[in-house]
């Protein structure tokens, strides 16, 4: 559905969405997770989904947040009730491929590694896999208007409770 | 048979019995051994998939018996068969994928071929070369064949076991424990989705977690953080006669939100275009129970919490990992407002389950805080010393040690 492919985003757009797909991933990586829902639009669904569910097209994944309400539900809840050993996330992020739907949203899709540091000191490759997202404009601040994190694991490591 | 014969082990259960387990029996090698043995390949009824996992003749799907891979099929009428996922050539697994379709089997390493029911049809070239090599004149593929394991299927889940002294499924579940599985699985249903967790401890702190109703509201602190009164009118939890299956439900458990949530709440949600709402549920059954966690000895677990309708199975993956799958059900004829919200509630449980993500670690704490103290022991007493259901009362570890009873009998312990 987009209608202009890639050659036709301009640069300084592409660096906009890079900057602003950066800035999320920092966001997280700086422990900053009560800013995380401000990148999305109010109404907005992010998800964590195993690639072969997605691509099977099956509606429950890991995680599901559907509006920014449950998204700040999900950090209060991580912040005050859950349980978990302490732990960090490092995010390294590829290139992204930048396109125009019809609706003029951008759709963007992007590489991700995510290194875990537990407390105990080892660091390990958390996830792996591609950020599938809608990126609108709003009030000229860019917005994520839905966020796929399509893992390519289906296998958690123990728990997943901050944001990817 | 050809069963591994793990060496014996001396281990003597504490006098107190079941309210009693020591700890070297999550971390001793020789322990983990044994029990391939005596419960993997015991009298019991392991899950293997789901029948709508393999929905079509040829197809096939991977399975494990504790540590041991099986590949699940259906043949050209339909009938579903389990084997061993080794080769009988030298032992290569056979199906590598994790599910597919296929007239027949074939391995990889030399090709031998074997039909949906495992029995060896043809091995490459048996006859040689131009006249030259093959196999024996004598060699028979009739006599050659995946190890079968004997299959059975009910409400739609599919069991395997290697032992013949196993009775039929009904009397190895009970007419409780099997009545609850039609409650939940016996219409149609459909998979929403699934993912697993490797969870760093033994398989049997997992067999306790989730048949432990003690710590519910003590780990899981999302409902009570969130001053989301819980008025649970009536609960327990029931065991089977041989106090090997539990089920801890809940009646006309109410979740709302106090006032002091509903004014965080709305001001979170009422912006939002949909205004999605975790709790809310419709009525599914008439028996009033709305929280239920069914356990099946050894390593399946059914749970229908408020529209949440999922099956778990955990197995072993070496004496401190166990792989915890969860797959989530809707029924065939869900409308699209039923299967959102499935969808919705499936963030309670699982991997980033609000409320139980907690499991994904607990275990792990157990195992790594009993390392050193493999001659010291649990307690058990919570709900008195018994093994018998506990009709209004979950703060109980009944079904724990309805566990351990069964799990030392089986040992021999
Ligand atoms: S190991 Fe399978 S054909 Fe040789
Ligand atoms: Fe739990």
């Amino acid at each position: 559905m987009d209608q202009i492919g890639p050659a036709a985003i301009g640069a300084a757009l592409r660096e906009r969405v890079e900057d602003f797909l950066a800035e999320i991933a920092f966001a997280l990586d700086d422990d900053r997770l009560e800013d995380w829902p401000g990148f999305f639009t109010e109404d907005a669904a992010y998800r964590i989904v195993p690639r072969d569910g997605y691509e099977a097209g099956r509606p429950i994944g890991i995680l599901l947040c559907e509006g920014r309400g449950m998204m700040q539900d999900r950090v209060l809840a991580l912040r005050t009730a859950n349980i978990f050993e302490p732990h960090s996330y490092c995010h390294l992020l590829g290139r992204p491929r930048i396109a125009r739907a019809a609706d003029g949203a951008l759709t963007v899709r992007s590489s991700f590694v995510l290194y875990r540091t537990m407390q105990g000191g080892g660091t390990e490759v958390f996830a792996a896999g591609k950020y599938v997202d809608r990126i609108v404009e709003r009030d000229g601040a860019l917005l994520l208007a839905g966020r796929d994190v399509v893992v390519e694991s289906r296998r958690v490591d123990i728990l997943v409770v901050l944001p990817i | 048979m050809s069963v591994a014969l793990a060496p014996e082990v001396s281990l003597r259960w504490p006098a107190a019995g079941v309210t009693r387990v020591p700890f070297r029996v999550f971390s001793d090698p020789a322990i983990h051994a044994l029990e391939q043995q005596r419960i993997f390949r015991g009298p019991l009824w392991h899950f293997l998939c789901l029948e709508i996992d393999i929905p079509n003749p040829g197809d096939w799907r991977l399975g494990t018996i504790g540590e041991t891979p099986i590949v699940v099929t259906r043949d050209a009428h339909g009938t579903i068969h389990a084997m061993v996922n080794r080769c009988a050539h030298k032992g290569a697994l056979v199906c590598l994928q994790e599910r597919g379709n296929a007239e027949a089997l074939t391995c990889v390493y030399h090709s031998w071929t074997y039909d949906l029911a495992g029995q060896c049809q043809s091995v490459a070239f048996r006859h040689g070369l131009r006249g030259k090599g093959g196999m024996p004149e004598d060699f028979d593929p009739a006599q050659h064949r995946l190890e079968p394991v004997r299959t059975t299927t009910f409400c739609g889940l599919v069991f395997g076991t290697f032992s013949d002294a196993t009775p039929d499924i009904e009397t190895f579940l009970g007419p409780g424990a099997a009545g609850v599985i039609r409650r939940n699985l016996s219409r149609p249903h459909k998979l929403l989705g699934m993912h697993s967790q490797i969870i760093h401890n033994n398989w049997k702190l997992y067999a306790e977690n989730v048949r432990d109703s003690y710590h519910a509201t003590l780990l899981h602190t999302f409902y009570t953080t969130f001053k989301i009164n819980r008025l649970d009118m009536d609960g327990g939890m029931i065991l089977s006669d041989d106090g090997r299956h539990s089920l801890s439900y809940a009646k006309r458990a109410q979740l709302r939100e106090s006032a002091e949530y509903a004014n965080v709440h709305s001001a979170q949600y009422e912006s939002g275009l949909h205004g999605p709402h975790l709790l809310d549920a419709f009525t599914e059954f008439d028996d009033g129970i709305t929280h239920m966690i069914q356990t099946v000895f050894p390593t399946l677990t059914i749970q229908h919490t408020l529209n949440s309708l999922a099956v778990r199975f955990f197995t072993p993956r070496g004496i401190d990992q166990t792989e915890l799958f969860w797959m989530y059900l809707g029924y065939a004829d869900d409308d699209a407002e039923r299967t959102a919200m499935r969808v919705r509630q499936a963030n309670l449980t699982g991997a980033a389950g609000l409320v139980s993500l907690e499991d994904g670690c607990i275990n792990e704490f157990v195992q790594r805080g009993t390392r050193g103290s493999e001659d010291r022991e649990a307690f058990l007493e919570m709900g008195g010393r018994d093994v018998a259901s506990s009709d209004g009362s979950r703060a109980t570890e009944t079904a724990i040690r309805g566990f351990w009873q069964n799990y030392r009998g089986l040992m021999g312990w």
